[in-house]
């Protein structure tokens, strides 16, 4: 009977991949990619991770993990398994997974979702699984002390190195998003400076009135947000507060890196911790909420299933479809940012080994699952207005006329009055050139949300989406300030004993600032970039977490081996491999394409002979200088980070070689085992 | 019907670590009978300071 029902599941699951694959009329219905996507999580959910867990990790479910050996109510604590889940995809899901498909949409919807599909069931959710598993092996261990004890101190300098330059990276380019979703925009603006004291005064309330009662005080909190949303309208009609609000992208830029800063040295209770309840509440809200929609709407998907852009001339970032796909989807395939949470807090709640598999495996599925909502709130839109809120004005024109003209040549036709009502409809003056993707994703999510509950609040859905997506990129913002400041005043610490105490304030105010400072520098070169700044940070973005990728799985395909398990090492090898060809491939393209659109050298190069020439405007004279040099060193920093990434491979292949001619390695850092006495 | 709905209430709460000083009392109770438990203040800043110390939130 059992295989009867698998046998099922098989079949409608090809079935609907074979239709996502091979339709070619003018629209699809994007329930087929919905049930190719349930098919395929369930077969690689029963099947694969199962034989991984049992044959390759062999997980033992009488070994007593670090959670029931250690237990001291604090940070190990064996804790149901569905709770693990929640706290775990709570962790993991962030912003990247909504925006990377969207982006990646500029080449039709079949790659992306194809990449987002196989990417997660034989990569991500592999990584994933098997860092948490290690981890839980070894007492909770991060991935760089795992890369020191298991390989050598090389892999453990890369992890830190990698995980420093993501972070900067990751910052920058989500509070490019948020300051592009806020240009210009009185009722984004107002409602996203409205998070913040309503945050604080959650914090006060958790703190002083009912400590710790978080239900309550995110029900209230969460309420506010949506009062917000709807006041962030009265702004928007109210003629001197609308101006008040009406901020352009170096101000509000400023804005971030000085809130930046700001809440990575307030204490957490005030603003971090009450804020990320406020954004976990409105993220599984509202994917649930999306995911529901859409199997009630069932939208047809208005993008083709490829476009011309494959060859590398898109529009919203350029590059071919091998390898910038990859690069792009980022987080909803495969994410090296997932290797630190599984090897951080979750590994020390786990009450028993078989546990992996539904949290490690299963919360990236659904992770996964977020990217396909994000693939096909993209794509249900008319392309030629995807395009026009996505490509910013030095690719498409300045004036909203030659915009539409530039989209309308390329085969899909948008127009100025089209654009203009939608902005209005949106409750914006203009919608052109939003890059970032967080805008579309919000217009998307809108007509979804709004075609299922409650036709006539387009604009107020529209807000309320881009509030939900502010509200979790700033809070992944300041936590990851405030992760990249211990990080850095453990380096200081090196140098003098003061800077290094955590809780000391000049290390704290320097750290911090050596922190905002590295990542409010990418912001604000992003920010002056005519070609929207997104262009170039989101690849730079999607190899430093490709990077992070191959380093947790090379000491994952290194424990393995070093475990006897070379005959299965491939599980974790295949991924690695692909992950360093993408990535080099990608930093290859980077730097030696005389496209200036790809290449950072060729648009460095471009742009200083412009300068020599004489052709530009005294405003785009006075940024070229720091533009060029920026271009110049993003050519560097991508070239250290495969260069990293290689090094490491290297290290994980000579223990391998080592393993195979029966040579002394670094000894296991598994902790010994203690038979647990009951399940927990 | 009952049961159901009060253990997905508890669900609930311990997801959101709604019953984080319940929980803290109870295991302080069998794990350290000497000395008294924190307050529910000191509890909750404790616990917030030690959830954001490390990688929690991601991309």
């Amino acid at each position: 009977m059992r295989k009867v029902l698998w046998s099922l599941v098989a079949l409608i699951g090809a079935f609907a991949i074979g239709g996502v694959a091979l339709h070619r009329g003018e629209t699809i219905n994007a329930m087929w990619i919905i049930v190719a996507a349930i098919c395929i999580y369930a077969i690689g959910y029963r099947f694969y991770s199962k034989w991984v867990a049992t044959r390759v990790l062999c997980v033992d479910a009488t070994r007593a993990t670090p959670a029931v050996r250690l237990n001291n109510g604090r940070d190990f604590v064996p804790t149901h398994r569905w709770i693990v889940f929640g706290h775990h995809f709570a962790a993991i899901a962030g912003p990247g997974p909504l925006i990377g498909p969207t982006l990646a949409a500029q080449f039709g919807y079949l790659p992306g979702t194809l990449w987002i599909l196989v990417g997660a069931v034989l990569g991500g959710c592999v990584q994933d699984m098997t860092i948490l598993f290690l981890s839980t092996r070894r007492n909770g261990r991060s991935l760089g002390q795992m890369a020191r004890d298991e390989l050598g101190p090389i892999g453990g300098y890369a992890a830190m190195i990698g995980t420093i330059t993501i972070m900067l990276i990751l910052i920058a380019v989500l509070g490019l998003v948020v300051v592009n979703a806020m240009k210009h925009s009185p009722w984004a603006t107002s409602t996203v400076f409205a998070t913040i004291p309503i945050a604080v005064l959650v914090g006060l309330y958790l703190r002083n009135l009912r400590p710790g009662r978080v239900l309550e005080a995110s029900l209230i909190g969460v309420a506010l947000l949506l009062a917000a949303v709807v006041g962030g309208g009265l702004v928007n009609e109210h003629e001197t507060l609308r101006a008040w609000f009406d901020w352009d992208g170096r101000s509000l830029a400023a804005f971030v890196i000085g809130y930046g800063f700001i809440a990575a040295v307030l204490p957490v209770w005030l603003l971090l911790a009450p804020r990320d309840y406020l954004s976990t509440f409105l993220k599984l809200g509202t994917v649930l909420l999306l995911v529901l929609a859409v199997i009630l709407m069932r939208p047809d998907l208005k993008m083709p299933a490829l476009t011309q852009f494959i060859d590398g001339s898109g529009p919203i970032f350029g590059g071919a479809l091998f390898p910038f796909v990859f690069i792009t989807v980022a987080c909803g395939a495969i994410s090296g940012f997932h290797a630190l949470v599984s090897s951080g807090t979750t590994p020390k709640l786990i009450g028993n080994e078989t546990d992996v598999r539904l949290i490690g495996y299963g919360s990236m599925m659904l992770e996964s699952c977020v990217a396909i909502v994000a693939m096909i709130a993209a794509t249900l839109l008319d392309p030629g207005v995807f395009f026009a809120i996505n490509s910013a004005p030095g690719v498409v024109g300045a004036t909203a006329e030659a915009a539409v003209t530039t989209i309308s040549g390329w085969g899909f036709p948008v127009t100025v009055e089209q654009m203009d009502s939608l902005a209005a409809a949106m409750g914006e003056s203009t919608l052109f050139a939003r890059t970032g993707g967080a805008p579309s994703l919000a217009v998307g999510m809108a007509s979804i949300l709004s075609s299922v509950f409650g036709q006539g609040l387009l604009a107020i859905w529209y807000h309320f989406a881009i509030m939900f997506e502010a509200v979790f990129i700033l809070t992944t913002l300041d936590a990851g300030t405030r992760v990249g400041r211990f990080m850095v005043q453990d380096l200081l610490g090196h140098f003098s004993k003061r800077l290094g105490e955590t809780s000391s304030y000049p290390s704290i105010l320097v750290s911090s600032a050596l922190v905002v400072a590295g990542w409010g520098y990418f912001l604000y070169i992003g920010v002056i970039d005519p070609n929207g700044g997104i262009n170039i940070l989101w690849p730079l973005f999607g190899i430093a977490n490709q990077l992070l990728a191959g380093i947790a799985l090379s000491v994952a395909t290194g424990i393995l081996i070093k475990q006897g398990q070379l005959r299965h090492a491939w599980v974790t090898a295949v991924p690695l491999a692909w992950i360093a060809v993408i990535t080099t491939a990608a930093t290859w393209e980077k730097i030696v394409s005389t496209d200036p659109r790809i290449g950072f050298l060729a648009a460095a190069d471009q742009l200083a002979n412009k300068v020599a020439a004489g052709t530009l405007s005294p405003e785009q004279m006075a940024v070229a200088p720091q533009l060029i040099f920026n271009q110049r060193l993003d050519a560097v920093l991508a070239i250290i980070l495969t260069v990293i990434l290689w090094i490491v491979i290297a290290d994980m292949l000579r223990v391998a070689r080592r393993v195979t001619r029966g040579l002394p390695v670094l000894p296991s850092s598994e902790a010994p085992a203690v038979v647990m006495e009951v399940r927990a | 019907m009952k049961a159901r709905l009060q253990s997905f209430w508890r669900f609930v709460r311990e997801l959101a670590t709604d019953d984080a000083y319940e929980r803290y009392l109870q295991h302080h109770r069998h794990t350290h009978e000497d000395c008294a438990p924190l307050g529910r203040r000191a509890f909750y800043l404790r616990q917030q300071q030690n959830k954001w110390s490390g990688v929690q939130r991601c991309c």
